[in-house]
């Protein structure tokens, strides 16, 4: 088991270097010169020609590159062309909102969507199982901004439960902090809650057909040990993959959800960079996005490996 | 026979009937009875299809509960009525009471649980004892099954073990609570003959040793004339006739005994090998290597080396070997589906290894698969499967058609099934449409991996005849291969026994089954099942050599 996480951890390496040299050129690739970006259109060939200079665009792409990379290993991915703050200061800042958002509405996801799952499943073709199956056919065609919209109508307008919008961080309280993150999470969980869900039922459904069910009933288990003991843990390789594809597409689709939930995140990061091409923000966000998944990649690796024996190569 | 007079009846079926839910036209098996008696084996032997493993899983209260319901009759358990009891109590009487070893020891075990922790859940389920008690009662059953390094197997996972030492894992899982009937469904069906020998003696050593009562289904008449002491014949759900192995082997009574025991294949052989007639194959130092050997390490398996063999016109040649021998790798080397590492494959007196187009040669050589149910593909008719290739070699479709229809009509089909769809068929049926596929190309070679391994015994009887009959009419040679002995003996002229990718024995069939010469091929013999039965003329085979 150690070599495999080991072998797994050393082969995230690479990927991580072809990541960032790809984002680098990226950039060089695109069209324009960054100089005349920064320096605008009003500038003269001198000021430009010191631009370069101090940027170092003159010298090999090799060499920028390089330096490029020492500069993220130190944590300085430079400034931005629209604020002139630090990037690593922005990105930074806007990191923890998303974070917080992601991890509430994927833990929600899951307490939810696994319990279902299994009744789904356990209920095969009953009405419980049928009530689910339609659920989740609602949850995953309604759109976020919708259910989003629809709540906080209700929970925040109407019942007055919740502020309406917004986010604090942890520092200003556990309260203030947790109340803002309860309607997005829950807005942002629904198609997730339906996806897993129904993955978590195809999957034990198929696993209570397979010898080794029959095999446990026949040495006298109870339903329940049939199902926590055998079932769950030989279904669980396809559903954390569907987990993990879920934490990778939630990150990718903060930006509604931020923007509906006017929260100070990522997304809106990404967003506003776009609209201003500040180009050096947008290369840390990629950048922070690309390492993002394959970390998730990586842990999904690494449960494969813990949950199938077979698995541990 | 372990039984006395006075026995105990531990299991007494009577008259059982299990029905569909909801219920269909009639019931799938129909007022069964028998007794078992403690230290005795009974043998439930059927086709599929017959009820015996339903009748089984009756017992074990294990019928898929939304699809199969007892609907009369009793089964008693030492005097209780399992079809009476609550669930609870049918729980705490399975592994107790009633055990069961199943078909597939390959998916019987948890394969992300090890076989030891497997074990253990039924001590924990059924006992008070401590971790340390049950962990040292499932290495002593683990070490009463004959398993070597015991304390490893304990933490191993199903994957790190093999077929045999599965089974007798889930041996160990069964009989650890010494339970007075053991139920086993096929138990040696999916293992070699040399690992089924072994399996049939542990289950007989270990029921003398606690005088358990076997119930013990299987289709396998070499199988049963080795343990039974009493058999009860199953055919579409009824019982057809009960009596003791002797009896129904030597003196059936009912036609379709007769007939189910008269197509087991013994392993007398009764074919001459053909000369004077030209070679449609040689096979010369073919070697194959799978895998790419690294830098530093060497990964490569050498799965058939030095191998040469002939198959003249119109012969039958076998390669016989157990599972991993490089039987099915020779087979696919010989029809290119996988290119040799070295060596020549002669066919028709031209060497096919170095050629890259294959079309002419594809034509000359056909497969036929051992799954008749997942060779034929599902959304084509059976006519345009067996067209297919014809008009590819250029046949137009109105001849293609003609040609086809002869050609089902050669292996006892109507020319109008055309029309129909594989799923309409038996697997008998269907494995029929695969050789009329293949034999519709008019190859001057077929090859036959497993054809008939799938196939119940009377069906399998029938297409080995088929076979025969196509050979004796198209002149075809046949490449046949098969892990079984008795099926060899009864079709093939010559014999290659195959042993770990090597031939250790080549010849006359009549030679090398009569007189072995290598240690494999008699350590094969010796582990078939029934070597000394004659099933076709109900006498032991002695007889047979004396006539």
């Amino acid at each position: 088991m150690l070599s495999f996480v080991v072998k797994r951890v050393l082969s995230a390496v690479p990927v991580l270097f072809m990541v960032a040299v790809i984002v680098f050129m990226v950039l060089r690739l695109s069209p324009g010169d960054p100089a005349v970006m920064i320096a605008g259109p009003n500038a003269t060939s001198e000021q430009l020609a010191d631009l370069r200079e101090s940027m170092g665009l003159n010298r090999p792409l090799l060499e920028q590159l390089l330096i490029w990379l020492g500069d993220i290993g130190r944590g300085d991915f430079g400034t931005s062309l629209v604020s002139g703050k630090p990037v690593t200061e922005l990105v930074m800042d806007r990191l923890w909102p998303t974070l917080a958002l992601s991890t509430s509405t994927i833990i929600l996801a899951v307490a939810v969507a696994l319990p279902l799952g299994v009744i789904a499943a356990w209920q095969q073709g009953k009405w419980l199982d049928r009530l689910v199956m339609a659920g989740s056919v609602v949850g995953f065609s309604v759109p976020v901004f919708i259910i989003g919209y629809v709540m906080i109508l209700i929970f925040a307008r109407k019942l007055g439960w919740f502020p309406v919008q917004g986010y604090k961080p942890l520092s200003a309280g556990f309260g203030e902090f947790a109340s803002r993150l309860v309607l997005p999470s829950i807005a942002l969980s629904f198609p997730y809650i339906a996806l897993i869900a129904r993955i978590v039922r195809t999957n034990v459904i198929e696993v209570m057909g397979e010898d080794y069910i029959r095999t446990a009933r026949a040495k006298g288990q109870t339903e329940r040990g049939v199902m926590t003991e055998h079932a769950l843990r030989n279904a669980a390789v396809p559903i954390v993959t569907i987990i993990g594809v879920s934490i990778a597409m939630l990150i990718s689709g903060v930006v509604v959800t931020e923007s509906v939930f006017n929260i100070p995140g990522l997304g809106r990061l990404v967003l506003e960079a776009v609209l201003a091409r500040d180009y050096t923000v947008i290369q840390a966000v990629i950048l922070l996005f690309s390492t993002i998944y394959v970390f998730i990649n990586l842990s999904v690796d690494l449960l494969y490996g813990l949950f199938d024996p077979r698995i541990r190569y | 026979m372990t039984t006395t007079p006075d026995s105990q009846v531990v299991l007494s079926v009577e008259d059982v009937t299990v029905d569909t839910r909801p219920k269909g036209k009639k019931p799938i098996v129909r007022n069964i009875s028998f007794d078992v008696k403690e230290g005795e084996t009974v043998c439930i032997v059927g086709e599929s299809g017959s009820g015996k493993s339903v009748t089984s899983m009756a017992v074990m209260g294990l019928l898929p509960k939304d699809a199969l319901q007892v609907t009369g009759g009793r089964i008693m358990l030492d005097g209780e009525d399992i079809l009476k009891v609550t669930p609870a109590r049918m729980r705490e009487l399975r592994a107790a009471s009633v055990a069961m070893v199943f078909q597939e020891p390959m998916t019987a075990l948890n394969p992300v649980k090890t076989v030891g922790d497997q074990i253990d859940e039924v001590l924990r389920l059924h006992t008070k004892d401590s971790p340390a008690e049950r962990k040292k009662k499932v290495l002593s059953m683990l070490d009463r099954v004959h398993l070597p390094d015991i304390e490893r197997v304990y933490k191993s996972f199903p994957h790190e073990l093999s077929g045999g030492q599965r089974q007798r894992i889930v041996i160990a899982m069964a009989l650890i609570l010494r339970p007075r009937l053991l139920l086993a469904d096929e138990p040696t069906t999916a293992l070699d003959v040399t690992t089924q020998k072994q399996i049939l003696y542990l289950i007989k050593e270990l029921q003398e040793q606690e005088k358990t009562a076997v119930v013990f289904v299987t289709h396998d008449f070499g199988v049963v004339s080795e343990i039974a002491d009493r058999i009860v014949v199953m055919n579409r759900g009824d019982l057809v006739e009960t009596g003791t192995r002797d009896e129904i082997l030597t003196a059936p009574k009912k036609d379709y005994t007769r007939m189910l025991v008269s197509s087991v294949p013994s392993l007398i052989p009764r074919r001459e090998p053909i000369a004077a007639q030209p070679k449609v194959l040689d096979v010369i130092s073919l070697q194959k290597r799978y895998g790419k050997k690294g830098l530093l390490s060497d990964n490569t398996v050498l799965a058939a080396q030095d191998i040469n063999f002939t198959v003249h016109k119109g012969e039958i040649t076998g390669i016989i070997g157990e599972s991993g021998s490089g039987k099915s790798t020779v087979a696919r080397c010989v029809m290119r589906l996988t290119d040799p590492t070295e060596g020549s494959v002669v066919v028709n007196g031209r060497d096919i290894v170095p050629m890259n187009n294959l079309r002419d040669v594809r034509k000359q050589v056909q497969y036929i698969f051992q799954d008749p149910y997942r060779s034929l593909n599902p959304r084509r008719t059976i006519g345009q499967s067996l067209m297919e290739g014809l008009i590819n070699y250029g046949m137009d479709e109105a001849e293609a058609k003609k040609r086809v229809g002869e050609t089902l009509e050669l292996v006892n089909m109507p020319a109008s099934v055309m029309n129909r769809y594989p799923h309409q068929f038996s697997g008998g049926q269907r494995q029929r449409v695969a050789i009329a596929r293949a034999v519709v190309m008019e190859p001057d070679l077929l090859i036959a991996d497993e054809a008939v391994s799938a196939l119940d015994v009377t069906v399998q009887a029938q297409v080995l005849k088929l076979l025969e009959d196509i050979r004796d009419n198209t002149g075809v040679s046949i490449l046949f291969i098969t892990h079984d002995l008795r099926v060899a003996a009864q079709i093939c002229n010559t014999v290659v026994v195959m042993q770990k990718g090597k031939i250790v024995e080549h010849g006359a069939a009549r030679d090398i089954l009569a007189n072995p010469q290598h240690a494999y091929t008699r350590a094969l013999i010796d582990a078939a099942p029934a070597p000394d039965w004659d099933f076709q003329n109900f006498r032991p085979a002695a007889a047979a050599v004396a006539v």
